[in-house]
Order: C-alpha cells, then sequence, then structure tokens
C-alpha cells in the first residue's frame, strides 16, 4: 500500500461520525430504521412546538369527529385532538422506553459483569440473586409495585428496569466468563494492567454487540411493558397521553372509530420494529472485521 | 554465547531461578468427599536460568511445561517452593508489587488470534505497554510504536489497522513488538511459532535471536518442534509428568542425550535425510495421569530399561558434568 493512499485511509477512519454515516447508509435495513426513528424523535419532540393545540382540551360537541383541516387526525371521545396526544403521549412513551433501556442495561451489564470477571463469592451472591428475581412474575411485581409506589413517569422506568434487568445480567456474565480467559487479558495482566482497567478495555467491548441487541430489544420491551401497564390502568394516568392509554381508551370506540386504536398500535409496533433493525445494524457496525472492506 | 566453554557457565549470573516448585490443580469432586485430589502439574522442579541465554522446556502435552513457564512468571500462585528474579524474591509478593516487577518478565503467546483484542488497533495494542505503565503519551508513543513496528519487520503506516487484517506471522511479531515494548529482561515464549507455517516459524525465530542480541534479551522458550529448539537454545530442560528429567548444553543433549525419555523424544524427530538409518525408540503407551503419578522414577511405566529399583526409589536431579544433570537411576552417558 502507498503512502498516499494510506494517509487518506487513517484521515476517513478518524472523522468517526461521518463515517460512521457512510458505513450506516450502506445498510438499507439499518439505515432506513434510522431514519424513521430520527423522523418520529423529531416529530414527536419538537412537533408540539409547531402543532401547539392543547392535548387535554376537553370539547364534547367535537367529540369523535372525523379528519379535518382543524383537527389532522380527528378527535377522541372527548373531543380532544388526537394528533397533539399522539405527539405528546409519543413523548412519554419514548421517554419510557429509553430511559427503562438506559437502567436496565446500566444494572444488568454491571452485575453481569463483575460477577463473570471477579467471580468466587461475588459471583454465587450476585447471580443467585439474578435467579431469584427471574423466578418472580415481574410483571405482577411491576404492577404491584406501582400501585404501591405511585404511577409518575420516573417510578415507571424505575420499576421496568428493576424487574427486567436480569436477561441482560445473564447475557453479559456469560461473555464475561468467556472473554476474561483469553490470552489478550492476561497478556494485559502481564502488562501491569490492574483488573478494573483490563476489564474496562478489554472484557467490556467484546461484551458490548451483545449489550448492543439486548438494549434494542429492551426498548421494545420497555414500551410495550408501559403500555400493557397503562392499558391496565396503573401506568401514566389520564388525562397525561401515553401510546398506552390511548389504546385502552380507544378499546370502547372499535367499531365506531377504530382510527383511534390504529394510530397508537401502529405507532408502537412501528418504532419497536425500527429499534430492533437498528440495533442490529448498529452491532454489525461495531465488529472492526466488517468495516474496511 | 552459544560456544562457551563449559566451566564458564557456571559464573554466569543467574537471572530466573526457581527452587522446590510445585504446582497443584485441585480436583473438585462431590461435595462430601473428604480426599481432595490434585493434578501434579509442576512437581518439584529447580532450575536456573542464565542472563543473555535461551533456555527451552521440551515434553509432550501435559508434561507440564506451559504451567511451569507461568508459575515462573507467578500468572498462578504456586504451591510450594521458591522463585526469585534478578535477586528479587518474588515466591509470595504482593499483586501490586508484582506488577512493577512484570514490567521486567513478558510472554509471547501461542496463538496469535487470540493473544490480540480484535477490537483494538494495531497502534493501541503495541502502546498498551506503554500507556499503562505511563512511559510515554502522544507524539512521543507513537514514534516509540513506529520505532517497535521497525523493530519487528511490520510496515509501520499500518498501524491504524485492525489485526485481522494480518497475517499469522504478522500477528505474532505485533505480539512481540507489544512483550518488548518495556524493555524487558526475561521473555517466556510460550510455544511462541508452534501455530505458524514451518516457513514463517524460521522468520519468527531468526527475528526473536535478532533480538535477543541487540536488546540482551532471555528467554524461556517452550515447545515441542524440536528443530527449532536445536535452532534457537543455549540449554535445554526435558519435561516428563511435571518433573525436570534432564538439563544441558542443547547440542551434547541432542547428540548425547543421558535420560531415556531424551533419547526417545529426540530419536523420533523427523530429520530431512530420507535415507537416515537412526534407529526410533518408540514409547509403549501414553504418558500416565498427572493426578495419579507411577510411583518411584514417572517414567519407569515407559522406560525400556526400567528395574525394580526404578519403580520404588524416585531419581533426584543429579549433575553427570559441570553443564548436565539428569534424574535416572542409569544414565545413558
Amino acid at each position: 500500500m502507498s503512502e498516499m493512499t494510506e494517509i487518506r485511509d487513517v484521515r476517513t477512519s478518524t472523522v468517526g461520525l461521518k463515517s460512521f454515516f457512510h458505513q450506516l447508509s450502506k445498510n438499507y435495513v439499518a439505515f432506513t430504521a434510522f431514519l424513521f426513528l430520527l423522523i418520529i424523535h423529531l416529530a414527536v419532540f419538537l412537533g408540539p412546538l409547531v402543532w401547539t393545540v392543547n392535548p387535554e382540551a376537553v370539547d364534547p360537541i367535537n367529540a369523535l369527529a372525523g379528519w379535518s383541516l382543524e383537527h389532522p387526525l380527528g378527535t377522541d371521545n372527548l373531543g380532544r385532538d388526537v394528533l397533539s396526544r399522539m405527539l405528546y403521549g409519543g413523548q412519554i412513551t419514548l421517554l419510557v422506553g429509553f430511559g427503562s433501556m438506559l437502567f436496565t442495561v446500566l444494572i444488568g451489564g454491571l452485575i453481569g459483569a463483575v460477577a463473570g470477571y471477579f467471580g468466587g463469592w461475588i459471583d454465587t451472591i450476585l447471580m443467585r440473586f439474578t435467579e431469584a428475581m427471574m423466578s418472580i412474575p415481574n410483571f405482577f411485581l411491576a404492577l404491584v409495585a406501582l400501585t404501591v409506589l405511585g404511577k409518575s413517569p420516573f417510578m415507571i422506568i424505575m420499576v421496568i428496569a428493576f424487574t427486567s434487568w436480569m436477561e441482560i445480567a445473564r447475557v453479559v456474565y456469560g461473555e464475561t466468563l468467556k472473554w476474561k480467559e483469553s490470552e489478550f487479558v492476561e497478556a494485559s495482566n502481564v502488562m501491569g494492567s490492574s483488573p478494573i482497567r483490563t476489564l474496562m478495555k478489554h472484557v467490556i467491548p467484546q461484551v458490548i454487540p451483545s449489550i448492543i441487541v439486548a438494549s434494542t430489544l429492551g426498548i421494545a420491551w420497555a414500551i410495550l411493558t408501559e403500555s400493557a401497564i397503562s392499558y391496565l390502568g396503573l401506568g401514566i394516568q389520564p388525562p397525561t397521553a401515553t401510546w398506552g392509554n390511548m389504546l385502552q381508551n380507544a378499546q370502547q370506540y372499535i367499531w365506531t372509530a377504530p382510527v383511534l386504536g390504529v394510530l397508537p398500535g401502529v405507532a408502537i409496533t412501528l418504532v419497536v420494529l425500527a429499534y430492533n433493525f437498528f440495533g442490529d445494524g448498529l452491532r454489525d457496525l461495531l465488529d472492526p472485521k466488517n468495516s474496511r472492506k | 554465547m552459544e560456544n562457551l566453554p563449559i566451566n564458564q557457565m557456571n559464573n554466569r549470573e543467574v537471572l530466573l531461578e526457581g527452587r522446590n516448585v510445585k504446582k497443584y490443580f485441585p480436583i473438585k469432586e462431590g461435595l462430601l468427599s473428604r480426599n481432595q485430589k490434585f493434578v501434579k502439574a509442576v512437581d518439584d522442579v529447580s532450575l536456573k536460568i542464565y542472563k543473555g541465554e535461551t533456555f527451552s522446556l521440551v515434553g509432550e502435552s501435559g508434561s507440564g511445561k506451559s504451567t511451569l513457564g507461568r508459575v515462573l512468571l507467578r500468572l498462578y500462585d504456586l504451591t510450594s517452593g521458591s522463585i526469585s528474579f534478578d535477586g528479587v524474591d518474588i515466591t509470595s509478593i504482593k499483586p501490586k508489587k508484582m506488577r512493577n516487577i512484570r514490567k521486567e518478565m513478558q510472554v509471547i503467546y501461542q496463538d496469535p488470534f487470540s493473544s490480540l483484542n480484535p477490537r483494538m488497533k494495531i497502534s493501541d495494542i503495541i502502546g498498551e505497554p506503554l500507556e499503562i505503565n505511563k512511559i510515554a503519551e502522544g507524539v512521543e508513543k507513537h514514534n516509540r510504536i513506529v520505532e517497535l513496528m521497525e523493530l519487528v519487520g511490520l510496515d509501520p503506516t499500518r498501524m491504524n489497522h485492525y489485526p485481522h487484517e494480518f497475517s499469522g506471522g504478522q500477528r505474532q511479531r505485533i505480539g512481540i513488538a507489544r512483550a518488548i515494548a518495556l524493555n524487558p529482561k526475561f521473555i517466556l515464549a510460550d510455544e511462541a511459532v508452534s501455530a505458524l507455517d514451518v516457513s514463517v516459524q524460521a522468520q519468527v525465530v531468526n527475528l526473536l535471536k535478532d533480538l535477543q542480541q541487540k536488546l540482551g534479551l532471555t528467554y524461556l522458550f517452550i515447545a515441542h518442534g524440536l528443530n527449532i529448539v536445536r535452532h534457537i537454545s543455549d540449554r535445554v530442560g526435558v519435561m516428563y509428568l511435571g518433573n525436570l528429567v534432564e538439563v544441558g548444553e542443547v547440542e551434547e543433549l541432542y547428540k548425547r542425550p543421558a535420560h531415556p525419555y531424551t533419547s526417545a523424544l529426540i530419536s523420533t524427530n523427523p530429520t530431512p535425510n530420507p535415507r537416515s538409518t537412526k534407529e526410533k525408540v518408540i514409547l509403549k503407551g501414553e504418558i500416565p495421569s498427572p493426578s495419579n503419578p507411577p510411583s518411584g522414577c514417572r517414567f519407569h511405566t515407559r522406560c525400556p530399561f526400567a528395574t525394580d529399583r526404578c519403580k520404588n526409589e524416585t531419581p533426584e536431579l543429579v549433575a553427570l558434568s559441570n553443564s548436565r544433570s539428569v534424574a535416572c537411576h542409569y544414565p545413558l552417558v
């Protein structure tokens, strides 16, 4: 390889974000999912600045109205603007999804990595605790916890995270066990690296692809759990909208105004699907063997 | 170095010494079993490695040579015995202090695929020891990495590539560059060329010899390719079932082996001459289990010359001459 091409090569690889999008655009499915998520997030979080209708303003005369200029997606049974409720509801649903995933990965990843890497009694205590948590039906645990602790979005995030971190802990635990025996980990110890540094530099990076896949599934799971909890009436309380409680509200009107149920339902399905595809693409992208070809 | 007169060998400075080193791995059995069993991977081995020499350990798989190497570097704790490195007793040194001493003792691994982190660039892999020990940063570190890559015969313009973009031999050179980055005194080459093609083996072995001359390194070379060992070593130790059965200067040991096991090992080594009529000593059976080794001389179950004495009495490693020791009741020379 000549010197010139090498220099160019180095430069493109150091411009991280640009080459990231370049690589991502080659994977059509992941790229489409990424664009879709970008649009949804922009719409949900910036849309209310443009569409300033109050999502909780009741107008019984115009209840269950069809699509019009005044209400682009119609109104619900209390005459509230559906577009506005979709946007505000989306904010909460996406925040709960992302927030729960973040805490799930933090708790599960930490417990799994520490148990796997340090072994011994730490391993025994942490993994037996994980198994004990797994044996409790977590959906019912979540329902009980929410009834007792209250129903704010933050509480919902915490309850979802504390009842669903076990899967990730097990995945990270298994991967850590596998990689801590590898020769480059021993080599790092020979070079004088401290155990914590070796864990961070050599073991965790090998585990990240599995964490990414698990966490995209985690977002999907959290969104679905939040919807289910809201559907049962234990989630975010009306009049605050979420896609989940909009779905619950719509079931009485499934024959008269099916659009009320279809909109949040389709939104949940598409976002969950897009997160899964994007996660798959991200995992491939982070593997150095797939870049530079 | 290789042609030093025998009587001068004893005057040389000892770099690494193990005295009566034992490493037993416990075997886990049922909860209620009282008698704990052990795999005696290394059983009472004493050896000295002199500054600037290449000492090789040979033996069948399962003879404990890799374990001995790792114990000598304190990568495993030893069951009993003592180890000193450069005059310092490192037998029960604290992990933090050991990290400091490890700068002087590095390892080159057998498998060039699993010994390099697949998610790190070459510059980060070679620069890692510099970073951990805070030896160089920024431009200085970059220059040192370039220097190291050139020293081991790699193209420094490829420093931003990942390990999978290199061949086996090149990866082994990366491992070597990483091992010499801290200017160590001692390197354990654990089957460092066994995973490579024969032609690449020769290149890497010659690189190791070059580096030894340039940097004044001492090697403990663990291998099972006897021709490579003959090419690179000054002295050789032969291991069988956790024991060191013979130690001697390489040419002397290859030409006139004193232990029946050494003799069998060397006679089965393929020679490039197709008309060679040298008789091969084929050993009976397999190497016995190290969890339940034979009584007396451990080799007596497979030795063509074994007597009743061998079954009952364990032979000590005794000096035959200034440069040769053997653990056998009836040495061949």
